[in-house]
C-alpha cells in the first residue's frame, strides 16, 4: 500500500472539568477546559483516556456536543456495565482533570458551506454530534433547512429537551418514543422504520444530505431506509456507537 | 451488504488511533479491499474491538483489512488486507 506522510502527532492533553450538567437521569454534559485547544468542527469527537492506580488504561471516543468556538463540551451517557462512562457521569466534579486528545475525525463533519437540506437522525445519545451541527448552523447564521428525527426510549430520556423545544427557524424536530410515552402523546411511538422515514425525510429529489448517528442497529436500519428512499449512499453519513442504549 | 450488529462500530471510532499511527486525519481516506476490490472511506468500515486489539473489516466481503495491536507503548499495524489506502 502507499505510504502516508507523517505530519503532526496527536497528543494526550490534560483537560479540567469546568462544569457538569445533568441532561437526563443517565446523561451528563461535561464542559472542559483544554489549554491550547486547537478548535474543532461540528461532528468531530475526542478520545478520553482514564488510568487506574495499577496503570490499567481505558480509552473511549466521545462526540463533541458544542459548536466550534464554544468551550469544549462532551455529553456522555452512562452505560451500567461501562468501564469509563460511569466515572464520567457519576464521579467527575468541576476541577477534576482527565486526559483527552483531539479533535478527531473528518468524515462525520458538517460546515455551513457543506449545505443541505439536512436530515439528521439520532438514536439516543447519537443526538450529541447532531446538536453540535445544529448549534453551528445557528451560530453561523446558516439558513439550510433541517429535519431532526430523534428516537428516544421515553420523554425523560430525551437529551437537550429544553434546547430542542425552543423553535429554531428552518429546523423541525420530530421525536419518536420507542418504549413509553407521556399521556396524550401524539408523536411517533415506535422504532424508526421505512414508513416513518418516508413521512419525515426530505425526498431524494430535494438533494438532501443525511447524518445518522446512534447505536449500530439504529444506524444500519435508518441508513438502509434512506438508501431505499433513493438517497445516494454517499449522501448518507453514518456514525455507529455499538451497543449503547437507544 | 449485510447489516452490522451491535458488536461493531465503524471507522469513525478509530480516528484517534489512525491519527496516532499515520500522523494525519484518516477517516476520510479511501481504502480498497485487496480481496474483493470494494472501495470505501475508512469511516464506513466495520470495526471490532474485542479487547486485545482493533480489527477493521470490509463491508462488502468481510475480509480483514487492518489490524492494530498495542503492546506496551507500541502499536503494531497490519494493513495486508488493503490494496491501497489514500
Amino acid at each position: 500500500m502507499e505510504g502516508t506522510a507523517v505530519r503532526g502527532r496527536l497528543t494526550w492533553q490534560t483537560a479540567t472539568v469546568r462544569a457538569v450538567t445533568d441532561e437526563t437521569p443517565k446523561v451528563r454534559t461535561l464542559t472542559l477546559e483544554v489549554p491550547d485547544w486547537p478548535g474543532h468542527r461540528a461532528g468531530q469527537h475526542v478520545d478520553i483516556r482514564l488510568t487506574a492506580d495499577d496503570g490499567y488504561q481505558a480509552e473511549r471516543a466521545y462526540s463533541i456536543a458544542s459548536a466550534p468556538g464554544e468551550p469544549l463540551a462532551l455529553t456522555v451517557e452512562r452505560l451500567d456495565d461501562g468501564e469509563v462512562s460511569p466515572y464520567l457521569t457519576e464521579d467527575l466534579r468541576p476541577g477534576d482533570v482527565l486526559e483527552v486528545r483531539g479533535p478527531v475525525g473528518g468524515y462525520f463533519v458538517w460546515e455551513p458551506a457543506t449545505g443541505g437540506p439536512l436530515l439528521l437522525a439520532a438514536g439516543g445519545s447519537g443526538v450529541v454530534p447532531l446538536r453540535a451541527i445544529l448549534r453551528e448552523r445557528s451560530q453561523a447564521g446558516s439558513t439550510v433547512p433541517v429535519r431532526l428525527l430523534y428516537s428516544s426510549r421515553s420523554w425523560e430520556d430525551v437529551i437537550y429537551q429544553t434546547e430542542l423545544d425552543v423553535p429554531m427557524d428552518g429546523v423541525q424536530v420530530i421525536h419518536t418514543l420507542t418504549r413509553s410515552q407521556p399521556p396524550m402523546w401524539k408523536g411517533y411511538a415506535r422504532r424508526v422504520d421505512a414508513k416513518m422515514l418516508a413521512e419525515v425525510a426530505w425526498t431524494a429529489a430535494d438533494g438532501p444530505l443525511a447524518y445518522v448517528c446512534g447505536p449500530t442497529n439504529f444506524v444500519e436500519s435508518v441508513a438502509a431506509g434512506l438508501v431505499g428512499l433513493g438517497y445516494p449512499a454517499g449522501r448518507v453519513k453514518t456514525e455507529r456507537f455499538g451497543a449503547t442504549g437507544q | 451488504m449485510e447489516a452490522l450488529d451491535d458488536a461493531a462500530v465503524d471507522g469513525n471510532a478509530i480516528g484517534g488511533l489512525l491519527m496516532e499511527v499515520f500522523g494525519t486525519e484518516m477517516t476520510t481516506a479511501t481504502g480498497i479491499c485487496a480481496s474483493c476490490g470494494a472501495v470505501s472511506q475508512v469511516a464506513e468500515l466495520a470495526v471490532y474491538r474485542p479487547g486485545l486489539g482493533t480489527v477493521a473489516r470490509c463491508r462488502s466481503c468481510d475480509a480483514v483489512l487492518m489490524v492494530f495491536v498495542r503492546i506496551r507503548e507500541v502499536t503494531c499495524v497490519d494493513l495486508m488486507g488493503l490494496a491501497s489506502l489514500t
